[in-house]
């Protein structure tokens, strides 16, 4: 290990995030101004490391659209798009990006490259119908990767099952018929090494993220799930199948236990090891933070690091000398499991309590994202039948501003604190 | 289970008498049908909208039985969800916690982001297997019916694990048969509609297609066979309304008032009311692999609605072939509440009636909505426009 001391390591992720970010911006600046088009994705699948093959911009619109929100501007782009006659009731994310193509890709960030081909997993219903939109604004090709998920709870097939068979075969047919497209479309020929070595720097990734993910389970904890894990989620997703990406998440890696090592948390006083489930409230980001951090709560851990990372918190590793049968398996088991973790996150909750010895629970339904929020709700009532965790269920959203209300969030968030405090007494009174 | 009768109501009826027990059983939000087929020892497989293959359920001797919502306050299953939701969500769960519907088990699918998270929700809150039917999302995938085919089977074994039965592949063309004709006999109603929609309302036509989901299919067939050459026969003559074509009731379903208000200043040529009961188009081959010929089906020979992508089939394009198929001179663009798939989608279709100068009438409903009259203004308004243009 290199000499390293907090003035060098400690905050190290966040900074060079920061600068990655620019540098991927200033790319996508580039090859807007040269007329390129990108490769549209999304963070559920993102097929990064197939694509980086294929030498395209790759354009995250859900992280353009949340960047709208984090940066106090969202509502001008919900109003356009609003104007072009989206529903207030459709997500925000996708309004978002209907008003940045209406703009001609500008975005606070700089201007983002037009969409020459998107592709996309069926993680999230809501992808397919935003593809739809630019298949009609730009006439592109667009390819639905068809995950199968889980079909009911607890019930995953693995590798020698034969209904597991039929679904990575499935997803293995597609992968060999979105080749010649992606051909096409770049003008790229697929190099079946150039595969190989993205698929290393992926299973680099992988590896380090999902250490990243358990080194949070130090006490006090060595990072914010909720902020600083949304810059690592960017990086994670934005250089996925790059040295770059990979090299950052090794250093995260360093940062992270040199920091459990010395018992140095994040900037709170960490009185409460709380988990996050939902999406995060962007418009008001800081602040939202702010309500938890100022009584000493730190977020240990997300359902968002899981899937919003597309199941790389799995540390999938992909078998690299049968390239295409094993990227087929790993984007199946990963999104499977971001997709687990939106659906059926009752058991994945409870683990989550034991390993990273939580006080409480937030969840965080947003009117934008049925599909994080439709059941969250029932999954509560669920996990509170089973074990005696304090929880918390707020509402608001992640990009429009008129359904949050930061006075009553606070309110709730303050009465939950009380509540944690009290019990925090009335335990210590038990053994006293 | 054979020889049961769950809706003798109809039976040596009037025509008109028949068809208003064909609405109050629609409208019944105690579903006697379900009731009388489970007391008399049969099981019932509960399957959310769209499209399911009830043929397998079928083939095991079980009610499929479809989910759609219903007449029902969610006083228990409010609870349950957030507050950005869609009335059928919240309303099919209901129907189960108020224990007005008992199911052996319940299938969800991929159709939306609210509903595919139902299998979870039920699953947490009833002992009989929940699952999600993974119907292929990508449509234009030259192994989707491959893959879709393993999944049926798959299906299979799920059902015959919970009813009992051993769901051959000769009992699966017997009710590939059962199903062929239920479609033809739909096919002919809509023809109907389209060739001479003032001998059937358009609530009419809509709950004799709309029970299908909630009795046994032969049944339906029965009373299909008996009603449609009493409608034809009708003496009623044609009125000055204009044509139209309603778009929006794949899912969740407007209430029954909803559909009389727009019919009786409309002749309701077409819809995608319960698409999911019309979605195969044609007969299912009854020959060769059952299972295969009923993915075959779902992918080649299948209708369209917001919720699958397929490229062959712009929703659109499909939309303005409807009309023109059923020579209608305006749309009326519906979603409901809080659905996206359905909001998304009104965008599209707008723009593209724009573009060939078909006049429509956008709109939003819910399944309890009660009030028509602001809409029945502004629908009356709309007619006026073009009956007088």
């Amino acid at each position: 290990m290199a000499d390293v001391s907090d003035a060098t390591i400690v905050g190290r992720g966040n900074k060079d995030g920061a600068r990655l970010f620019r540098e991927w911006f200033e790319g996508l600046g580039a090859a807007a101004a040269a007329g390129r088009g990108a490769a549209y994705v999304f963070v559920m699948g993102s097929l990064a490391e197939l694509l980086r093959v294929f030498d395209l911009p790759i354009v995250f619109p859900e992280i353009n659209s949340l960047q709208t929100a984090v940066r106090r501007v969202a509502h001008e782009y919900l109003n356009e798009a609003e104007d072009y006659g989206y529903s207030p009731d459709v997500c925000g994310y996708v309004k978002a990006d209907v008003a940045t193509q209406l703009r001609g890709g500008d975005l606070p960030m700089g201007r983002i490259p037009k969409p020459g081909i998107a592709v996309y997993t069926n993680a999230c219903n809501t992808y397919i119908k935003w593809a739809e939109i630019w298949e009609r604004m730009y006439h592109i090709p667009t390819f639905t990767l068809d995950i199968p998920g889980t079909r009911a709870a607890g019930t995953q097939t693995w590798p020698g099952d034969s209904d597991f068979a039929n679904d990575r075969r499935y997803v293995e047919a597609q992968l060999h018929e979105l080749i010649p497209l992606l051909e096409r479309v770049s003008g790229v020929g697929f190099d079946v090494d150039r595969l190989r070595e993205s698929m290393e720097q992926a299973n680099l990734m992988s590896r380090h993220w999902k250490r990243v993910l358990e080194l949070n389970r130090s006490r006090p904890s060595v990072f914010n799930a909720l902020t600083d894990g949304t810059i690592y989620l960017g990086v994670a997703n934005g250089f996925r199948g790059l040295p770059q990406g990979a090299a950052y998440f090794a250093d995260l890696v360093e940062e992270m236990e040199y920091k459990s090592a010395h018992g140095i948390g994040t900037i709170t006083d960490e009185r409460y090891r709380l988990i996050f489930v939902g999406v995060p409230c962007y418009p008001i980001f800081r602040r939202f933070s702010e309500m938890f951090t100022e009584l000493g709560g730190t977020f240990v851990t997300s359902t968002y690091l899981r899937f919003a990372s597309g199941g790389a918190s799995r540390g999938f590793e992909y078998d690299t000398r049968r390239p295409l049968e094993s990227l087929a398996q790993g984007v199946l088991i990963s999104v499977r499991d971001a997709m687990d973790n939106m659906f059926y996150q009752t058991g994945i909750l409870l683990e989550m309590v034991d390993q990273f010895q939580a006080d409480g629970i937030v969840y965080h339904p947003i009117k934008s994202c049925r599909t994080v929020s439709t059941g969250l709700a029932d999954s509560r009532r669920a996990l509170m039948r089973q074990r005696d965790v304090p929880s918390l269920y707020i509402e608001s959203d992640m990009m429009d501003r008129r359904v949050v209300s930061e006075a009553q969030l606070k309110n709730r968030i303050d009465a939950f604190f009380e509540g944690l405090a009290s019990r925090e007494r009335q335990a210590a009174g038990r053994q006293a | 289970m054979s020889g049961l009768v769950t809706f003798p109501a109809w039976h040596d009826r009037p025509l008109d008498e028949a068809l208003y027990a064909c609405r109050e059983l629609l409208d019944d939000p105690d579903y006697p049908t379900v009731r009388r087929w489970r007391e008399a020892g049969g099981k019932v497989v509960g399957h959310f909208q769209v499209y399911f293959p009830e043929e397998i359920v079928h083939a095991a001797g079980a009610l499929p039985f479809k989910v759609r919502g219903g007449p029902v306050e969610p006083a228990q299953a409010d609870s349950h969800f957030g507050s950005y939701l869609c009335s059928i969500v919240k309303s099919s769960l209901e129907l189960v916690l108020s224990h007005r519907i008992e199911l052996e088990m319940f299938v969800t699918h991929p159709i939306c982001d609210a509903a595919r998270n139902l299998a979870a929700v039920w699953g947490r809150n009833f002992d009989y297997p929940c699952q999600i039917l993974y119907l292929p999302q990508n449509a234009n995938s030259a192994h989707a019916a491959e893959y879709l085919r393993g999944e049926y089977d798959r299906l299979r074994r799920a059902v015959e694990q919970v009813t009992g039965g051993h769901v051959t592949d000769d009992g699966l063309r017997a009710s590939l048969a059962v199903f062929n004709e239920n479609r033809a006999l739909l096919r002919e109603l809509y023809a109907l509609k389209r060739a001479t929609p003032w001998l059937v309302a358009a609530e009419d036509a809509y709950a004799l297609m709309a029970i299908g989901g909630m009795i046994p299919r032969e049944e339906h067939n029965a009373l299909l066979r008996t009603v449609l050459p009493l409608l034809r026969a009708r003496p009623a003559k044609r009125q000055d309304r204009i044509r139209v074509a309603f778009e929006g009731g794949f899912c969740e379903q407007p209430p029954l008032d909803l559909i009389r208000m727009i019919g009786q200043s409309c002749y309701v040529v077409d819809d995608d009311l319960m698409i999911g009961l019309r979605w195969i188009l044609d007969d299912v081959a009854v020959h060769g692999d059952p299972l295969r010929n009923l993915a075959e089906a779902y992918l080649e020979h299948s209708s369209y609605s917001p919720v699958q992508h397929d490229l062959r089939k712009p929703k659109e394009r499909m939309l303005l072939e409807r009309l023109r198929g059923a020579d209608a001179q305006a749309a009326i663009v519906t979603a409901a509440k809080m659905c996206e798939p359905g909001l998304e989608e009104q965008v599209a279709y707008t723009r593209a009636l724009d573009k060939e100068g078909v006049p429509y009438f956008v709109s939003e409903f819910e399944e309890n909505m009660t009030s028509f009259e602001h809409l029945e203004v502004q629908l009356e308004t709309f007619v006026e426009n073009i009956l007088f243009e």
